[in-house]
């Protein structure tokens, strides 16, 4: 593997001339082309298109204009992002060869900063599971072990990042579909606070609980690409009235006289060398000069029920339209009906009409108020419960994953085995709050473990401050 | 809290989401659902009452914009990428008339 390249440090050498964007550009398409038969972190590489914008971004650097603080760094993208005229197929057969009429705002602040799509990355169908094993096109491989997951459901975006192929990424985060395989992976990744980067674009899985974020190998890099997507959209009706997040110019602030809680009533679950990891980040955080503190947040340990009746009836509503008539794939019948029964039985796959039928169970008459209306006054409970334990520190740390990554296989037999990685990531999706894994030394068989920093909303700036402390003195 | 779920009320749920599910695929289907429903009552236990429910983490409600023309998608495009399309409209099935 080649050595570490930051988007920082090329887009510094584009925007100096030193070197050009169609070279990194085809460089790092040379690379997937040479290695991703193996790992498929990608379902479609936009070799002609990237190398169009490429040829645009030199031309504006030799004319003396600045392409913006991404120039020319290549990014890959979460093939549930629209791009127009590039297929976007949510790793579902249901959007056949469909090519999205529109950019995803998040795509076109990245053009605007200058970077360069080179692609579009494998996930669960439709963001739904946290091994990227639930694809139509097959499972993505974790590039540290290929017999192992890369984690999900934004798995692609993370191995093309580990594999490096591109310093940068794009994933979704609805239950931790970002901190996961980041986690596992052995990279950064960032969930921002809901509302502050648009969905607009994004195919929506749980609306209130989507949200974009970066994967990149140093903290510096992933604050960057947070502060480029991120702002007030006019296009989402849920993206908060503020500016961009400005995050890098306090990332070396350091963090004496931050208060760091540990959650004391956290669920249990995650595997000894994942703990002792988190034990020693704490550690290092006091040396640094942070004050440690026990906090309490009772409600932590509901929020996989809760999810999981909130997400799936979400989930059931946005889904209702791949019914064939308006894009993607139609499987014909004689009547309409009949003709959405055959094209959503045919296109969408096993993990998808599960969480389907959960969704439409929990919202039908008769139990709409036993579980989802419950699982809302929970949802509230536990945004409660984060804001008193926030009356007394700043941030939080738990582990990202239960687990480093697992093999091929382990989970797929039992749902409910699997939504359990996602243990300690989906509160903060619940809450609306930031959260974001950094890796911290490594576990079992030598792979990766992520620690999670968790801050209050809007409060990115300082949930980067711990996590770049963390970079620092991480083993 | 709620009585077992049986085969029949998977059918339904099926039927209402607009999925055909295989006799297995029902068997499977309401074995998962049912083990799945049997975890979420842990929730069970908590005392709710007076909570007020949270569907979305923003203090946002009926956000509005101007009423003023904006650029909408190219219908070309738009047509061009559904799955059957007849004079600049999408063409589906019959949806009445079939039973009689």
């Amino acid at each position: 593997m080649t050595a570490p390249t930051t988007a920082i440090d090329l887009a510094a050498s584009v925007r100096s001339g030193e070197t050009t964007c169609a070279a990194v550009v085809d460089e790092a398409i040379a690379e997937i082309e040479a290695r991703d038969g193996e790992i498929h972190a990608f379902n479609h590489v936009a070799a002609d298109e990237a190398r169009s914008r490429a040829a645009e971004i030199d031309a504006m650097v030799a004319d003396g204009v600045d392409p913006g603080p991404l120039a020319g760094v290549p990014v890959a993208l979460k093939d549930n992002m629209c791009t127009r005229g590039v297929p976007t197929t949510c790793s579902s057969k249901i959007l056949g060869d469909w090519r999205p009429p529109y950019d995803a705002t998040v795509v076109t602040r990245l053009r605007e900063a200058g970077a360069v799509v080179v692609g579009k990355t494998n996930l669960d169908e439709f963001a739904m599971g946290s091994s990227t094993e639930n694809s139509a096109f097959g499972p993505t491989r974790n590039p540290l072990d290929t017999s192992r997951v890369p984690g999900g459901s934004s798995g692609g975006s993370a191995a093309a990042v580990a594999a490096r192929y591109v310093p940068l990424s794009f994933g979704s985060d609805t239950g931790g579909s970002i901190r996961q395989p980041a986690a596992l992976c052995g990279v950064v990744g960032v969930k921002p606070t809901y509302g502050a980067v648009s969905r607009l674009g994004l195919i929506a899985f749980a609306s209130s609980l989507d949200q974009i974020g970066p994967f990149t190998h140093t903290v510096a890099d992933a604050a960057l690409a947070t502060e480029a997507i991120s702002g007030h959209d006019p296009g989402d009706s849920t993206s908060i009235e503020r500016g961009p997040l400005d995050i890098s110019r306090q990332l070396d602030v350091g963090v004496a006289g931050l208060r760091v809680g540990r959650i004391t009533d956290l669920p249990t679950g995650a595997d000894p060398d994942v703990v002792e990891r988190l034990d020693e980040a704490f550690e290092a955080l006091a040396v640094a000069g942070a004050e440690i503190v026990d906090v309490e947040v009772p409600a932590f340990t509901y929020g996989l029920t809760a999810y999981y009746l909130v997400a799936p009836a979400e989930a059931s509503s946005n889904l209702a339209r791949f019914d064939g008539v308006r894009f993607g794939a139609r499987v014909n019948a004689a009547d309409t009906n009949a003709m959405y029964m055959a094209t959503r039985s045919e296109g969408f796959g096993a993990e998808v009409k599960r969480r389907i039928m959960l969704g439409t169970y929990a919202l039908s008459a008769g139990y709409y108020d036993a579980y989802y209306g419950r699982a809302l006054k929970v949802r509230r409970r536990i945004a409660d419960d984060f804001a008193s334990a926030y009356a007394s520190c700043d941030v939080m740390l738990t582990p990202t994953s239960p687990s480093v990554a697992f093999e091929f296989g382990s989970k797929t037999d039992d749902p409910l085995a699997m939504y359990l990685c996602d243990t300690y990531t989906i509160p903060s999706n619940l809450s609306g709050d930031p959260g974001m894994s950094v890796p911290f030394g490594t576990g079992e068989h030598g792979l990766p473990v992520g620690v999670q920093v968790l801050a209050p909303a809007l409060e990115e700036a300082r949930m980067f401050r711990v996590a770049a402390e963390l970079e620092r003195s991480a083993p | 809290m709620s009585p077992p779920l049986t085969r029949d009320d998977v059918a339904k749920v099926a039927r209402l989401a607009r999925l055909e599910l295989t006799d297995d695929e029902l068997d499977s289907a309401t074995a998962e659902l049912t083990k799945m429903l049997a975890h979420f009552a842990d929730i069970d236990a908590l005392d709710l009452d007076g909570v007020e429910p949270m569907n979305n983490p923003t203090h946002l409600a009926n956000v509005m914009r101007d009423d003023v023309e904006g650029a909408t998608l190219d219908r070309d495009e738009v047509l061009g990428e559904a799955p059957s399309v007849e004079e600049e409209r999408f063409r589906v099935p019959p949806i009445i008339g079939l039973d009689e």
